[in-house]
């Protein structure tokens, strides 16, 4: 079954727990146990409708603050779709939830208050939504009931958004407007009688239609080597297996390909998923190649077709967001992964803050924030194999690691 | 957090090419598994001889066929389990051909290490978390895989794929590692180890559903039989073995019931069902108003039941 990832941010105010909470209901995914437990703890808090939220904010601290700290997941199926939402936090000081939310999303949903239209937290979850190049991205303006309906309201806050767009880099990303009263349930799966002049879909009816042409595949595939098997049985005691991820197009038996960094030529000798072979391995498939030639290939080496090499560089220029509560400074030295491959990173400058918001940049930066956002550059100790961020999501990403203390401490986009 | 930026489409059947599968969380699945291999010295796969360990078996072995499942099965043995499970386990643990450790709840009890509950309630399941503990610490485990998925249970929707313990097997929910695009951090220090769920994205229903298309064997208490059972709280509990409590004027009675997991004996409980063979199970999940847990005494203690189980140290 097709299997699609959206990302959702928001506070507790845009109504967004609600909103979820609607698409499970009126979807049927919610079982009956989890609605009384939703049910029976609204009740004991006094409130006189079903508090969503409480199916979505699982830790004790997060219901006793009524708040979202963490990313959440949520499963909700439809016969011919399975849905995993990444719940996030809204607010400034979750940026790094946002941006981790959406990396592993394909569409994202960004909700407005009807009433309030395009605010500040607006600004930020579009920004994200670029910056990540999130394909297609849903505006939902939700409560439209506390405003009668009101097709001017609707139109007024998407001419406000459209302005938005215009300062967006990633032109090709599909944005749609739909309005919602998540509260009582209006186009979010079923359709709404209060919206006579709204011709389009329900935010639903779209989820299901999403996803028909895949354009993360680029033709460019690149196979970064996780681990090399030899099971040195009898039957199979010559075997060296390539075991590892397609990523952005696909690789075929026959296909010419050079490993990096050796830059040893070889071809595809045959392609195994399990016990069986293939012709082709499509991408995101996990599969184990062999080679032609007996080529030395180790984990985080990568396999590429000879006509279509990535840049190979101890320097980069990337779009930074730090996600630890230690700075990051000029001078620092990380751990950078970059897909399954680990090399050592030196901080060499901060070119600019980027605020997250379209509201510019700020030069002369000492140091970089848990949630800022900045362009930097960064020295190697070998050179990685890697693609533009903007031409490739996975060859073109790296996660920081801070050394002393494992944790991973910002994301990367290379420019 | 999950770790696919993008999916596998469904094959497009181009004349005789024949492509692999086109089940995008198997493929992240086989994954994590290879990344827990690479990234560790000692992993550890656990396995309670339910359907969900069942499955990481054979995610396992897929991804890394030919060669046999680079490290072993470990099974932390409450004692009460349902006899169907234990030899069900070791058979395909012998057709397999990997290692099986066993560590027993009941030693700990007998070495003093943790006290036995009584009464009505009384169950082994907390008792797991320090025999559990106690074998990493003695095997040097740094990677345990589990087969913990993120739609059971609100606590658990919270958890990384790569969750990070502590020396003392603590889960610290509010400091937990980000974890973008595919990538997976597993570097720890001395002492630290971590805990991995490759299904973590999966839903009862797609385990079912994988079940079924693979035509993987699993215990036969999963299917519709005829069993002795009492009710208590509204749920159906097995009387035919004495680990569960009974009282005298807990009425005995013959039942039509399945198991929908299969925990320790004294905290799981049976559905009614007529679901006799996998078609029809899978046809009664996508059917079902209960959720999978809701038949789990353990987690009816408290709403943080779990919460608080995972921070000592529970997978």
């Amino acid at each position: 079954m097709e299997v699609l990832k959206i990302a959702t941010a928001g506070s507790v105010d845009d109504g967004k727990s609600t909103l979820i909470g609607r698409l499970l209901y009126d979807t049927k995914s919610m079982t009956d146990d989890k609605l009384e437990a939703i049910e029976r703890t609204s009740k004991q808090k006094g409130y006189d409708y079903l508090d969503f939220s409480l199916a979505t904010d699982g830790l004790v601290a997060e219901r006793e603050q009524g708040i979202t700290i963490d990313v959440a997941h949520i499963y909700f199926s439809t016969p011919t779709k399975s849905y995993i939402i990444a719940d996030t936090p809204g607010h400034v000081e979750y940026t790094r939830n946002m941006v981790t939310g959406a990396s592993t999303s394909q569409a994202s949903i960004i909700l407005i208050d009807a009433r309030k239209g395009v605010i500040e937290q607006t600004h930020r979850h579009f920004f994200i939504n670029n910056l990540l190049r999130v394909k297609d991205v849903i505006v939902a303006i939700n409560k439209m009931d506390l405003v009668d309906f009101s097709e001017e309201m609707y139109n007024n806050i998407k001419t406000d958004f459209e302005e938005l767009m215009e300062k967006r880099d990633y032109q090709d990303q599909n944005i749609t407007f739909i309005p919602v009263s998540a509260l009582k349930g209006d186009n979010v799966v079923n359709r709404s009688e209060h919206t006579p002049w709204y011709k389009g879909q329900t935010l639903l009816e779209h989820l299901e239609e999403l996803d028909q042409k895949d354009v993360y595949n680029t033709g460019t595939p690149r196979f970064p080597v996780q681990y090399v098997i030899r099971p040195k049985t009898e039957d199979f005691h010559d075997f060296r297996g390539f075991a590892g991820k397609v990523y952005g197009g696909e690789l075929s038996v026959g296909d010419e390909v050079v490993v990096l960094p050796s830059m040893t030529r070889s071809k595809i000798k045959d392609i195994y998923f399990y016990n069986k072979e293939y012709q082709t391995a499509p991408r995101r498939s996990s599969v184990t190649i062999t080679l032609e030639d007996e080529v030395n290939v180790s984990r985080g080496d990568m396999l590429v077709k000879v006509d279509d090499l990535p840049t190979m560089d101890k320097q980069l220029t990337a779009t930074v967001s730090w996600m630890d509560s230690d700075n990051f400074t000029p001078g620092g030295k990380y751990v950078l992964q970059h897909g399954v491959n680990k090399v050592l990173a030196k901080v060499d400058a901060i070119e600019h803050k980027i605020n997250p918001d379209y509201s510019g940049i700020e030069e002369n930066v000492t140091s970089l924030q848990m949630n800022d956002i900045a362009k930097v550059h960064l020295r190697l100790n070998k050179p990685i194999f890697y693609d533009r961020f903007k031409d490739h999501r996975t060859n073109g990403s790296f996660i920081i690691i801070d050394s002393r203390t494992n944790t991973t401490a910002g994301v990367g986009f290379i420019e | 957090m999950s770790t696919l930026t993008e999916e596998i489409k469904k094959p497009e059947t181009l004349n005789d090419v024949e492509r692999p599968s086109a089940n995008a969380l198997e493929h992240e699945a086989i994954y994590i598994m290879r990344e827990v291999a690479a990234q560790f010295e000692k992993p550890v796969l656990l396995f309670s001889g339910g359907k969900d360990s069942i499955t990481l078996v054979r995610l396992a072995q897929k991804a890394f066929w030919p060669a046999k499942i680079p490290f072993p099965l470990m099974h932390i043995d409450t004692g009460h389990n349902f006899p169907e499970t234990i030899e069900f386990r070791d058979r395909l643990v012998e057709e397999l051909g990997v290692e099986l450790i066993v560590r027993n709840v009941q030693d700990s009890i007998n070495e003093g290490k943790v006290v036995e509950e009584t009464g009505k309630y009384a169950s082994r399941n907390m008792l797991q978390t320090t025999t559990l503990l106690d074998a990493i610490e003695e095997f040097k485990f740094d990677a345990c895989i589990g087969g913990a998925r993120r739609d059971e249970e609100k606590a658990r929707a919270k958890e990384r794929i790569f969750s990070v313990r502590d020396d003392f097997g603590q889960w610290d929910e509010k400091n937990q590692r980000p974890e973008l695009f595919d990538m997976l951090n597993g570097e720890i220090e001395i002492g630290q180890n971590v805990r991995v769920f490759p299904i973590s994205n999966w839903t009862e229903l797609d385990v079912w559903s994988y079940i079924q298309k693979e035509g993987i064997e699993i215990p036969s208490i999963y299917f519709a039989h005829k069993r002795d059972t009492f009710l208590r709280d509204g749920l159906i509990w097995s009387a035919e073995d004495d680990v569960v409590f009974r009282a005298d004027d807990e009425q005995v009675e013959e039942r039509m019931v399945r198991f929908r997991t299969v925990g320790d004996m004294s905290c799981t409980a049976a559905v009614e069902s007529y679901a006799d063979t996998i078609d029809k199970v899978v046809a009664e999940i996508r059917d079902s108003r209960i959720s999978e847990r809701g038949a789990r005494i353990d987690d009816k203690r408290s709403e943080a039941a779990m919460e608080k189980r995972k921070q000592q140290g529970y997978f």
